[in-house]
């Protein structure tokens, strides 16, 4: 499924920027001064809105298809979501699922090798393409409305029948390779892959990564075995755009409805245990500012307190109105990158992420500024105030979460990926609805918890003064990131010294 | 609040074509149709309004385009443009504050605590470290008289609490741009927010932000390899134009700037003409656009500032750099070429496609599929601006064990085919193609619409070039294409930049300043 286990960068970055609030900080007493114009802004009733579902059609054999008629634009789009993914793969071949992706699709089919098909679909201005992720691939299409017939015969021919070919196979490996001995230049990169390292642990499923010597030992026979095998899982078929709905389910059928009944992965038996409390270091001699993740373990959204940890996130890191970024950005200037929270995942627990970017020499400062806040969730109780804000801005929002077809569309298939209730965010909305003061301060209480938290810097060690002993956590521990087997001079971030 | 180095328009939708007949008759999204739901207005002061109406969902973005961006910062104040957009999110005399009046007493008296304290720190002899220490000292007192004054983020609050999605800004070498998207509902508190910030800015809070600024500099250049080689590049290939001086600011000059220097900005550049504001979604133009008029009524109207002078020289021989990192090698090349204005910039943007789009592109099936010597490779362009004269640019990362100088060779043959030999009718038919089917999937999005509307507004003085730029797309042949690479890729026009990869060299003798 593409939501991936953890909050990716990109979204925490998001969340810094679309979230809720507290003023709470001024003394309520300068308060009172202010004439607030924009409340007397009229805010008429929203207009209807009820968004369209999608057709769901489940065949005989379990396989689940959604149709989403759009025909706004002359365009039609599709996707099979396949489950499996690189939490399924072998230790010793990690990093598989990226090269089955993209050797999946470059190597095309017996009636069409890859090559042919960049060059068809190009020439159309169309698109296949096939992913991997942490729990599935994927194979989506996208074509004008008037090449659609083919494009689906062409995505179907190359999930039905593939043929991988060594060659291209060698070139997926040999640009994962690049990827790898690239890793140590992206001062973000190590820090969001080590520290999840930290709250997973190194060789779990979830982080393990790819290895020169684990992409070397893929071969080409492991892809078909692979194919074959998570092709007789539950496939979910999503469909969208300008197409005439009867005829779009008589072909979906004509493809899908022939295949034997599907056989569902077996559960997975992962074990949490979060990190190991303390702070890590990672020597960068390149970088003028540290890169600082503080993480834990967290929930997954089974969770029955999920919504009140909904709006604690938003209070302590959400957004411009959240402690983190009122304190550290706001207040002490002391960074441009602050916030995270409690990444909410839908069948493992994801993780706890609070970070904070600041030049090398405010490092401790800036780090002990975050840790305050987040100490601070349980000491300084949430006002009235800042949940009302935090609400409002999760309640008045969330029809971005279904204002367009495709992303009900999307929706739809995660739910039914994930096993959810068709009328998840139905019940997910009337629970943030209901979240209380005490709510918010019982999840802090129960989930929040500063003791049991890791600290990772990644900067330049020589320009961090004061050093990290002064966080008062211990000696810290150095984490070594040489890339085994890269040649030529080694990157950055060697065992630190000491 | 992010930075930018260059943006083709948002999206690649600049290089764009009008739907044919065949495909966008039946479904409304041809020009005509868009004629039907688009209105405009430009007010006395010069603000031109742009709703689009797209009912789909009750929801609408909008993208507020300034025509002034870091190209515009004065000597001596690189970074300025994108400071002042930081300052926008500030609030105004009435959203942020506790005491506006008393706030402004204070205010004033921060920037003479800061022009005493630069005063004293940027004196060429005899600087009295005493002094200058006893002047930063009333500065920070200063600073935290005025604070008092301040409810923190309080503009951002607001949009917050009423359901804002992907509230953001950009400052980019050529315009800045501000956008959310929000319930249709809040339409009319939307209006009173965006003109506010427009026409009534506080620079509250300025000095706490420009650090801010610093960290995002730390972060985007000073600490990514790629981002301190594109810096040196740009400065390279440029000698006289501001598109070679760092957008996001020197450190020595945004590390500087005062909010004197910034309202100074706003009020040169900020006035109603220079900037078109797009609204797109569930609208209604007939009531939306008196309350509009009245709320962006307030901005001040202004001259139009003064056109730049600087054109960049003619470059006569080629530039070379070269930056000894610890990181793997890159490569990057670029070539000088027209604004665009230039009757054929869609030349280079048919250019552009055929080297670098997808897995069909030459540099691709050359360098990465056939010779197997890069991971990838592209070239694009306009960079680092579109506004004035850029660059276009090549850059190709090699596998490991390849080298720089592998790569710029290999580029350097598919350029050299471009010059000698016509590209085939299929390689000009799918960049026709491929150009009209991206200007067609841009269409259904309403927050890319508002910052297509609001560019082409901009840079055409009508919004309908979006649609008619069709004609220059379809008008590109293949001896267009043999010609202009004769023109711009030689060697005199040249300037290239790469990583050569050192080993860290403090790595034996530091001193553990981390424990």
């Amino acid at each position: 499924m593409p939501v991936s286990h953890r909050i990716s960068m990109t979204n925490l970055r998001k969340l810094v920027f679309v979230a809720a609030a507290l003023a709470a900080i001024v003394p309520s007493g300068l308060h009172a001064q202010q004439n607030k114009p924009w409340e007397k802004i009229p805010v008429p009733k929203l207009h209807d809105f009820h968004p369209q579902q999608p057709k769901r059609i489940e065949l005989k054999n379990g396989i689940v298809v959604f149709l989403q008629e759009d025909h706004e634009l002359p365009f039609v789009s599709g996707s099979v979501l396949i489950p499996g993914g690189s939490r399924d793969e072998e230790p010793a071949k990690a990093g598989f699922i990226g090269l089955y992706g993209q050797t999946w699709r470059t190597s095309g089919t017996a009636n069409m090798d890859g090559d042919a098909m960049d060059d068809l679909l190009e020439s159309k201005a169309a698109h296949i393409e096939a992913s991997g992720d942490d729990d599935s691939t994927a194979i989506s299409w996208d074509s004008l409305k008037g090449d659609s017939d083919q494009v689906f015969s062409l995505a179907i021919d190359l999930l039905f029948h593939p043929k991988f070919s060594a060659e291209k196979l060698e070139l997926a490996q040999q640009q994962e390779a690049t990827g790898i001995v690239r890793r140590n230049d992206d001062e973000d990169g190590i820090a969001q892959r080590e520290s999840a390292k930290l709250v997973y642990g190194a060789n779990s499923p979830y982080t393990r990564q790819p290895e020169l010597a684990t992409i070397g030992a893929v071969k080409l026979a492991d892809l078909q075995a692979w194919h074959d095998k998570t092709l007789k899982g539950k496939l979910i078929v999503g469909i969208s755009g300008d197409f005439d709905p009867a005829a779009m389910e008589a072909k979906v059928r004509a493809a899908f409805e022939g295949l034997p009944a599907v056989t569902p992965l077996p559960p997975r038996h992962d074990e949490f245990s979060g990190p190991t409390p303390g702070v890590y270091f990672i020597d960068k001699e390149d970088v003028n500012q540290s890169n600082v993740q503080i993480v834990g373990i967290g929930v997954d959204r089974r969770n029955p307190d999920v919504a009140a940890i909904a709006v604690m996130n938003e209070i302590l890191g959400g957004g411009f109105g959240s402690r983190l970024f009122q304190k550290v950005r706001t207040q002490l200037g002391l960074a441009y990158a602050v916030g995270g929270g409690f990444g909410l995942t839908y069948d493992h627990p994801g993780t706890f992420q609070v970070e904070v970017l600041t030049k090398s020499a405010s490092t401790v400062d800036a780090t002990k500024a975050a840790m305050t806040e987040i100490a601070g969730m349980s000491t300084t109780a949430v006002t009235a105030d800042e949940l009302e804000r935090a609400k409002g801005n999760i309640l008045n929002s969330f029809i971005f979460r279904y204002d367009t077809r495709e992303k009900v569309l999307a929706e739809s298939e995660r739910l039914e990926f994930y096993g959810y209730p068709a009328d998840y965010l139905d019940t997910y909305e009337a629970g943030l609805k209901k979240v209380t003061q005490a709510d918010v301060a019982a999840a802090v209480k129960k989930y929040l918890h500063p003791d049991k938290l890791a600290i990772l810097v990644v900067g330049n060690g020589p320009e961090i003064k004061p050093g990290l002993d002064a966080l008062d956590m211990g000696t810290p521990k150095p984490i070594d990131i040489t890339i085994p087997g890269a040649a030529g001079p080694p990157g950055a971030g060697g065992p630190a010294e000491k | 609040m992010q930075h930018k180095f260059s943006r083709r328009f948002l999206n690649g939708l600049l290089s764009i074509v009008l739907a044919s007949a065949a495909w966008s008759g039946a479904h409304g999204q041809d020009l005509k149709s868009f004629e039907q739901r688009i209105t405009t207005k430009v007010l006395p002061n010069g603000l031109t309004l742009i709703i689009c109406e797209r009912p789909d969902a009750p929801v609408f973005s909008f993208n507020t385009l300034v025509d002034a961006g870091d190209v515009n910062d004065p000597t001596g104040e690189s970074g300025l443009a994108h400071m002042f957009e930081h300052l926008a999110f500030k609030g105004t005399t009435e959203i942020g504050t506790k005491d506006y009046p008393a706030e402004k007493v204070a205010l004033e008296k921060v920037e003479a605590a800061n022009d005493a304290y630069e005063a004293e720190y940027l004196k060429p002899v005899g600087r009295d470290d005493q002094k200058l220490a006893e002047l930063k000292k009333a500065f920070l007192a200063a600073q935290a008289e005025a604070e008092k004054y301040v409810i923190p983020n309080q503009f951002t609050e607001v949009a917050e609490a009423n359901g804002v999605n992907d509230l953001n800004a950009e400052t980019g070498l050529d315009d800045t741009q501000y956008f959310w998207s929000m319930p249709e509902n809040r339409l009319e508190l939307w209006a009173w927010m965006e003109s506010g910030r427009l026409a009534d800015v506080v620079p509250r809070e300025f000095y706490k932000e420009r650090d801010v600024v610093m960290e995002e500099r730390r972060m985007r250049v000073d600490s990514d390899p790629i981002g301190r080689l594109i810096e040196q590049f740009v400065a390279t290939a440029y000698v006289a134009h501001n598109y070679g001086r760092s957008s996001i600011g020197w450190p020595s000059e945004v590390g500087q700037i005062t909010a004197t220097e910034a309202m100074a900005f706003h009020k040169k550049y900020y006035a109603g003409g220079d900037v078109v504001v797009a609204v797109v979604g569930d609208v209604d133009a007939k009531t939306a656009m008196p309350m509009l008029e009245e709320y962006f009524g307030r901005v001040p109207a202004g001259p139009k500032p003064e056109e730049m002078t600087t054109v960049e020289p003619k470059q006569f021989a080629e530039k070379s750099l070269v930056i000894q990192e610890q990181t793997q090698p890159f490569y990057i090349e670029g070539y000088h070429r027209p604004s665009y204005k230039d009757p054929d910039d869609a030349v280079y943007d048919a250019i552009g496609d055929i080297m670098s789009n997808g897995r069909v592109s030459r540099l691709y099936r050359s360098l990465v599929e056939q010779q197997q010597i890069a991971a990838e490779a592209q070239g694009f362009s306009p960079f680092p601006g579109e506004k004035y004269p850029s660059l276009f640019a090549f850059y190709a990362v090699p596998l490991p064990g390849h080298t720089p100088a592998e790569m710029r060779d290999a580029i350097h043959k598919e350029i050299e085919k471009l010059k000698t030999t016509d590209v085939t009718d299929a390689e000009l038919q799918m960049y026709k193609t491929r150009t009209r089917a991206d200007l067609l999937r841009g269409l259904g999005d309403n927050s890319g619409l508002a910052a297509s509307l609001a560019a082409f507004q901009t840079r055409y003085g009508d919004w309908r070039e979006l649609f008619l730029q069709l004609d220059k797309v379809d008008k590109v042949t293949k001896a267009d294409i043999r010609r202009v690479a004769n023109l711009v890729f030689v060697p005199s026009n040249r300037t290239t930049a790469e990583i050569d990869t050192e080993p860290p060299a403090a790595a034996a003798k530091k001193d553990g300043g981390a424990h």
